[in-house]
């Protein structure tokens, strides 16, 4: 009896939460779209937007705009692949560059920026392609490497994903140490990422991936759920193993490679986003998902506001931000596992 | 409803089955004995699916077992394992709702959902653990919170592995009644067991296995003869007879 009477409670800790970070995300981004070196009080936003006449009015959709939503798309994606990919890999600690896209992308860049010097009037569009395309190809790679007789070993996955990664920084290294101080600055945007690039036709161009991929990867909940049994459980469980893994990797790099495309590799939301959810609320994915997304686009927006204003007029890289506060989290959750592990 | 035919399974040049047929009617209790490395779990694997036989077949209601979707399998068959790792720290009752997941893969949630939730936490007496942590109970506690799970998914066919242990004797014979009871409600049991009495008090039939062969198939009083049993476990038994007139063995050090 005692169990019917508790359960509801059980339930709204999960929609609490996720109505909580729902109503906080706008917030946020209002916080966000008002602040910088033209301050603009939050609440009056939605009546400078709406009149369209106030100089403010420039300021926030030629500038802030286009910034803080390619902060809540970036962050929502990576938050979203790392959840999944925390799933898959049943490990908590696994992040979404596991499985090559970033550094695939980052090598792309890299590849573009200095190797292929004269295409710099190209670079706006073709960069953020190359490295997108970059991304796949990696991902690609790691699949076929772990893949054997038309299955896929999780652990040879991860296994094959750091590999990879070690190659593709170890090319980056060389490339960078042929780089002039211009190529550099870039290459510096690309392993540390930033917002600060976000136009509409970014927006637009990223678009289409970034929606496909987030809704696929919201819709994997349950075979993820099944999957914290163990594979052989989750395939008593009804669910066909192996397109699932293809699928979640597949759109885990469609994500993860839209994101670095777009904004570069910017560090820790994917693996923190999802972790702060579960000490919210808990670890269901069907709501770990969507609340991962949520709170992907806060920490991203937040973390973009204090990059932009913390040492203004200079302006720091995104990834720095997050890594300076997103390592001591990490950090704190590891002596929590230690203590939980000794128990 | 489960039928065996001419099961074998190898892995390189080792032959882990080879050759085995049984079948199995709905409303039966049937037992899987055999030492170590017989290929009790091998067995258990083949008939849930999740491994194909190297040659041979598994029929399920009428329908060999490579014809069924996943999902379509999960709706009729559910299996417990002997895994006890979580990745993610879910509550018991979240666990146990687990086994609804094939129930839900084409249509919303539904109360009846968690009604079958509760109900199978109340067969196996683990609904008082419902708010805990899974990952913080005792392996005896674990274990009924899994069956729940297993019971949850209301499949047609239960596949457990090894179901009685961790658990103390009364939550053993608890067990293996409610195996029994739901056997008469109409489903089909097998069950892979270590503990030759309690095998003879609930087994309609056991398989007795030895090196991936059967060696015996029958119920218990036609199995269990100590000269066979001493050539499957190398070890002598006597014979004897519990209360119930069911056989009773116990190995002779």
């Amino acid at each position: 009896m005692q169990s019917t009477l508790r359960l509801p409670k059980a339930f709204s800790r999960y929609r609490l939460t996720l109505l909580g970070l729902g109503v906080a995300l706008p917030l946020v981004v209002l916080l966000a779209a008002g602040s910088g070196a033209y301050a603009i009080a939050p609440q009056d936003i939605p009546r400078v937007l709406w009149e369209r006449e106030n100089p403010a009015y420039a300021v926030l959709t030629s500038v802030r705009f286009p910034r803080v939503l390619l902060a809540v798309m970036a962050g929502a994606l990576l938050a979203l692949s790392g959840a999944v990919m925390q799933g898959l890999f049943r490990n908590p600690l696994a992040d979404p560059g596991l499985i090559g896209v970033s550094a695939g992308a980052a090598l792309g860049a890299a590849v573009f920026i200095v190797a292929l010097p004269g295409a710099g009037a190209l670079e706006v569009y073709a960069l953020p392609l190359i490295a997108f395309v970059g991304g796949l190809l990696a991902t690609l790679a790691v699949w076929a490497l772990a893949s054997s007789g038309g299955r896929v070993q999780v652990l040879t996955l991860l296994l094959a994903g750091i590999a990879l990664n070690a190659l593709a920084g170890a090319l980056i290294g060389l490339l960078v140490s042929r780089a002039t101080d211009e190529q550099l600055r870039s290459l510096t945007f690309w392993t540390l990422g930033g917002y600060s690039g976000a136009t509409w036709s970014l927006l637009a161009a990223t678009a289409p991936t970034a929606l496909l991929s987030l809704w696929g990867l919201l819709r994997l909940s349950r075979p993820l759920n099944a999957l914290v049994l163990g594979e052989s459980e989750a395939f008593h469980l009804g669910v066909n193993l192996e397109p699932f893994k293809r699928k979640a990797v597949a759109l885990a790099a469609l994500a993860v490679g839209t994101a670095v495309a777009a904004a570069g590799s910017v560090g820790f939301i994917g693996l923190v986003a999802p972790h702060l959810f579960r000490l919210l609320a808990g670890p269901d994915h069907r709501h770990l998902l969507p609340g991962s997304v949520l709170l992907g686009a806060i920490l991203s927006v937040l973390a973009d506001l204090i990059a932009r204003t913390a040492a203004a007029p200079a302006e720091l890289p995104v990834g720095v931000v997050t890594s300076l506060l997103g390592a001591p989290f990490f950090i704190a959750l590891l002596l929590r596992f230690k203590r939980e592990a000794a128990r | 409803m489960l039928e065996a035919r001419a099961l074998s399974f190898q892995v390189g040049q080792r032959h882990l089955l080879e050759g085995v047929s049984f079948g199995l009617e709905a409303g039966e209790v049937l037992g899987v004995l055999g030492p170590n490395g017989a290929g009790k779990s091998t067995l258990l694997r083949l008939l849930s699916g999740e491994e194909r036989p190297s040659s041979g077949e598994v029929w399920l209601l009428g329908k060999a077992l490579s014809a069924y979707t996943a999902t379509e399998l999960a709706l009729l068959r559910s299996v417990l394992t002997q895994r006890r790792d979580l990745s993610f720290p879910f509550t018991a009752y979240e666990v146990a709702f687990l086994g609804r997941l094939p129930h839900l893969e084409r249509r919303p949630e539904y109360p009846r959902d968690h009604q079958a939730t509760t109900h199978a936490l109340d067969l196996t007496q683990a609904s008082a653990l419902s708010h805990r942590k899974y990952p913080t109970l005792s392996g005896g506690e674990q274990s009924r919170v899994d069956l729940a799970r297993v019971l949850a998914q209301e499949p047609r066919l239960l596949l457990l592995d090894e179901p009685t242990n961790h658990l103390d004797p009364r939550h053993q014979v608890e067990v293996l009644q409610l195996c029994r009871r739901l056997a008469r409600e109409g489903w089909a049991v097998v069950t892979v067991l270590h503990d030759l009495n309690l095998a003879a008090l609930f087994c309609d039939r056991v398989l007795l296995l030895h090196q991936g062969t059967v060696v015996a198939l029958g119920t218990p009083q036609e199995v269990f003869e100590p000269e066979r049993l001493e050539q499957v476990y190398g070890l002598p038994f006597a014979l004897t007879q519990h209360p119930s007139g069911r056989p009773w063995v116990m190995p002779l050090g």
